[in-house]
């Protein structure tokens, strides 16, 4: 097992060294750079700049050195000094932005997956195991809303209403007379206010497509010979039913756990876009945008090397769990 | 079970009916079943697929799948050992197949061994945990310890090699062979009086199937046990049944001890199963397949369900009114009109009495 655990990080390197490569040429590809933008927005707003400062600004960000020496440059600034670099956009670091951001959104993302692994792994062993009953067609039918109204509609619908009933407004993380007063019990208790809406949108649309999965793998199971077997054997329905079919049914939520990594660390974009949070999806979105290459980049990278080392969590995980796995694993080997 | 000899009555089916209901339409699979099991002996169920062999087994069980499935009628009396030496006489249909009293029956009285020796085991578990979950549920004032220590001496008697560490092996390590060895174990971990084999050795090649078969006699002789054993292969369940019965779309077709129904079968769907099988010592002979195919399974039939595959069938008596049950001889029912009196046997060459 440790044997296993250690292959697969080694083999990690190559792949951790191509998504830095790829990450760079996506930001580098698009024709133009900051500075460019730069100047083409001083332009715009009439400001004339000469040559000279022109070629000043592109001198003073590096720009005129070859892509591989910013390349490297960059690397080296985050694997020796985990210094992501510079954003030109916000004027601040990489590594300030993200830190202002990442609290927010690990707390939306995580007690939104929390909120809706609680409530779709249960409705769907019950719909797997009362299949065709009335509840199982009502918990499809809200399954199969929550999986395809998309989520911005949703917010906007409920947002709208929320402020129409009750005159409050659920944007932002908190309201505008708590916005630059210091923490207290008060604005606390706003911000979970706020955070309720979000909570409720992001969870709903993971819930639905959950419960889909959860329904369909626990159907399969349920047919399989082992489950017969075990009841020929006299075993109580209820420990049947955990012991065997769902720990089977298991397996494929698990292996999405490499997926779930980096969703938690972007957040909902549209999501936060819409009710105006500070999460670090809305932070990508505006970076690519304004061509802030460092930041843009970064973002890019953490994302990747996330769902990297979450499908190697997700294959640890399956293979603690799953015996067959570790077998065939220590054949390989 | 200490005063209960060989050929005690264990097991009566009376009338068994059970329909599947589903979207298409009904599945009459079984439509009045019965038969007895002594102990000590051995039933050999004979049919195609969808004849109702498994699903009359299942019923023992009460394994079928319900919904869709629905017993609409019949009994089955299991005649159990008490704990006190006597014998009491419960009827499994009426039981509650998910309850308490059902499950002491299920994998305790009675155990059963699936066809399929891949699939029958969960892979996610050791072959000695779902062994000694069987041990834990029916023997009383057992502990893990104990459950342990039966399940290793439980696979030594099934002839799996080393057994004191294939208890802690996966199932995907174990062949096939093992796989149904160690199924075998299971079904056996209670001391079942009564041991239902669902095809067991349909899977597996045949050197290991004569293995498989060799044990479960020499088992059914150290236990004591009744078994009912399921099978499409004639040449197995002639080689193992004491009785045979032949069902054919949910209908038991012929019953009788197994030497009689071999060499005297009655009913012409009998004897037309008999000739599509080749012999080894007698003559070379062309093997005659049974014309036509298995009707509809939804299909409703007024009268004989094999009439459309019957070389001696009688228009506007075998299609207008289901046959009758007769017995021609001691302890030989066949369900035919071919030997109701008032038909002539003569021309068909039939040997009634």
């Amino acid at each position: 097992m440790v044997a296993y655990i250690v292959r697969r990080s080694v083999m990690l390197i190559p792949i951790l060294l191509l998504i830095s490569l790829v990450s760079f040429a996506i930001i580098e590809l698009p024709p133009g750079d900051w500075v460019t933008y730069q100047i083409e927005n001083l332009r715009a707003s009439g400001i004339e700049l000469n040559e000279d400062e022109a070629e000043r600004l592109v001198k003073m960000y590096g720009f005129d050195q070859p892509a591989w020496k910013r390349y490297v440059r960059w690397m080296r600034g985050i694997l020796f000094k985990f210094n992501f670099g510079w954003s030109f956009q916000w004027g601040k670091t990489v590594n300030e932005l993200l830190g202002e951001r990442l609290p927010l959104t690990l707390v939306i993302s995580i007690s939104a997956l929390i909120v809706s692994w609680i409530i779709a792994i249960p409705i769907g062993i019950y719909s797997a195991t009362h299949q065709y009953s009335v509840l199982d067609y009502i918990f499809t039918f809200f399954g199969f809303l929550g999986l395809t109204i998309p989520t911005f509609l949703l917010a906007m619908v409920l947002a709208w209403y929320i402020f129409k009933l009750t005159e409050f407004a659920p944007l932002g993380l908190f309201s505008i007379e708590y916005m630059d007063e210091p923490m207290s019990m008060e604005k606390f208790i706003d911000m979970l206010k706020h955070l309720v809406l979000p909570l409720i949108i992001i969870g709903l649309n993971g819930t639905g497509a959950l419960i889909r999965v959860m329904r369909g793998n626990l159907l399969d199971e349920l047919k399989k010979q082992y489950v017969i077997t075990a009841r020929a054997k006299g075993v109580n329905e209820m420990q049947l039913l955990f012991k065997y079919p769902v720990r089977m049914s298991m397996n494929p939520v698990i292996s999405t756990i490499g997926w779930i990594l980096p969703g938690i660390f972007s957040g909902e974009v549209l999501v936060s876009l819409v009710l105006g949070l500070q999460t670090t999806g809305p932070l990508l979105l505006r970076a690519v945008l304004a061509q802030d290459m460092f930041l843009a980049g970064s973002i890019v990278m953490i994302l990747s090397v996330l769902t990297v080392i979450g499908t190697l969590l997700s294959d640890i995980l399956l293979a603690a769990l799953d015996p067959r796995i570790r077998y065939s694993a220590a054949a390989a080997r | 079970m200490s005063d209960t000899g060989r050929g005690d009555l264990l097991l009566e089916v009376r009338n068994l009916q059970v329909h599947f209901y589903l979207f298409e339409g009904v599945v009459q699979a079984v439509n009045d079943v019965s038969f007895d099991v002594h102990r000590g002996r051995t039933l050999g169920i004979i049919g195609e697929s969808g004849s109702g062999k498994s699903v009359s087994a299942q019923s023992v069980m009460g394994i079928v799948p319900s919904p869709p499935a629905k017993q609409l009628a019949g009994e089955i009396r299991l005649h159990r050992a008490t704990p006190d030496g006597g014998i009491e006489t419960v009827d499994l249909g009426r039981l509650d197949p998910r309850g308490q009293e059902y499950r002491d029956v299920r994998g305790g009285e009675i155990g059963m061994i699936f066809q399929e020796p891949m699939t029958s085991f969960s892979p996610l578990h050791t072959v000695g945990d779902q062994i000694g979950e069987a041990i834990l549920l029916h023997i009383p004032d057992s502990t893990p310890q104990s459950a342990r220590e039966r399940t290793v001496d439980l696979l030594r008697r099934v002839g799996i090699p080393r057994p004191d560490r294939a208890v802690d092996a996966y199932p995907h390590e174990l062949s096939g062979g093992m796989r149904q060895r160690a199924m075998i174990a299971m079904a056996l971990s209670c001391d079942p009086a009564l041991l239902i084999a669902d095809e067991p050795t349909t899977a597996l090649d045949v050197t290991i199937e004569a293995q498989i078969l060799e044990l479960i006699q020499e088992l059914q002789d150290d236990l004591n046990m009744a078994i009912i054993y399921i099978s499409h292969d004639l040449a197995v369940v002639g080689g193992v049944a004491d009785e045979v019965m032949v069902m054919y779309l949910g209908l038991v077709m012929e019953h009788a001890d197994a030497e009689t129904i071999f060499d005297e079968p009655l009913h012409p769907y009998t004897r037309a199963l008999w000739q599509s099988i080749p012999k080894i010592d007698g003559p070379l002979e062309q093997l005659v397949p049974i014309s036509g195919n298995i009707p509809n399974p939804f299909a409703v039939h007024k009268g004989c369900p094999f009439y459309a595959r019957c070389t001696e069938r009688i228009q506007g008596v075998c299609d207008e009114s289901p046959p009758p049950v007769l017995e021609p001889r001691q302890g030989h029912t066949v369900r035919c009109f071919l030997y109701a009196d008032d038909v002539d046997l003569a021309s068909n060459g039939a040997t009634g009495d």
